[in-house]
């Protein structure tokens, strides 16, 4: 996967989550993911149709989903609550929604799909033209994962190319 | 949360009624808590297009502040649905999709502004004062009893 394609969703991430969190993120691991994904904790994920398919999952161990949600919410949340799970779809909402706005602006259409909570422990394997690459970002309330795997829709990109877009 | 000084309709200096548009609970709570920083009152909530325009019939409210992305009905179509029938209405678009064919496809159809997620508190603060113009006047901290 190339990193262009990457590159918006990292740094949408981050500035949604240093806004929010009022702190500082830093990226502290980067990989690309070899066997099949495994899930951390609570995860939000959010599929995209359009010249770039795939999707992005959001993944935060349970008890950082309860901290991120209760400093959103301004209270203390038990980890039963279903405001948890709600806190994590928005952010990767918003993620994605700004990461998509920066690649449509180089040309790129998209449409976004609602989140859905991943409840399976794995996930698929990567494929030959579907890699995934998991990034970790360091909060102040603890790790953020997300899991990007996105693949160029080539015969939306031929048609744009015929056309002349 | 930052402090703003209240934000009041000015024909009869009553709280600026709010009707918020999301489907998700946590962007509804946390728009809420914003809008009630300035404030203002949450006069209604919905979760869809087709709801939003329910709930505007029913409450009226002063200001719309509408996401795009729903089910059901998305938010430009319920905003357009909502001007056509309420030239009057305010709307302020409210989405983390933030893109130029979106902004002008949601002016174009009766919205008033937009305001990209994450939102900031005083970024929509000043939209919000921005949209009601003349019919909202700042009142002091002091004055309001904030």
């Amino acid at each position: 996967m190339k990193m262009e394609l990457i590159q918006p969703f990292i740094n949408a991430a981050d500035a949604v989550l240093s806004q929010g969190l009022q702190s500082a993120t830093k990226v502290v691991n980067l990989s690309m993911e070899e066997a099949a994904y495994r899930r951390k904790g609570v995860a939000g994920m959010v599929a995209l149709t359009g010249d770039i398919e795939g999707r992005i999952v959001l993944d935060l161990d349970p008890q950082t989903a309860v901290r991120v949600a209760s400093h959103y919410a301004g209270a203390d949340l038990p980890e039963s609550d279903g405001l948890i799970k709600e806190t994590i779809f928005e952010l990767a909402n918003q993620v994605v929604g700004n990461a998509i706005s920066a690649l449509n602006d180089q040309g790129f259409h998209f449409r976004v799909h609602p989140p859905v909570l991943v409840t399976d422990e794995e996930g698929a394997k990567t494929s030959e033209d579907v890699e995934a690459v998991i990034i970790c970002f360091e909060t102040s309330l603890g790790d953020v994962y997300m899991n990007v795997a996105l693949r160029h829709n080539r015969r939306r990109m031929s048609d744009h190319a015929r056309m002349g877009r | 949360m930052e402090q703003f000084s209240p934000v009041k309709r000015s024909k009869d200096g009553q709280a600026v009624r709010y009707l918020i548009v999301d489907d998700s609970v946590f962007a509804r709570k946390n728009l809420a808590r914003m809008v009630e920083t300035f404030g203002g009152q949450v006069a209604a909530e919905a979760g869809d297009g087709l709801t939003a325009i329910s709930e505007f019939e029913r409450t009226h409210p002063d200001i719309v502040l509408m996401d795009i992305t729903m089910p059901q009905m998305e938010g430009i179509e319920a905003a357009e649905k909502i001007v056509q029938a309420h030239p009057e209405a305010r709307i302020v678009m409210v989405s983390s999709v933030g893109y130029q064919e979106n902004i002008v496809a949601a002016l174009q159809r009766g919205a008033r502004h937009f305001v990209q997620k994450p939102v900031k508190p005083e970024v929509l603060y000043e939209v919000i004062k921005y949209v009601l113009g003349e019919d909202g006047a700042v009142a002091s901290a002091a004055g309001a009893g904030a």
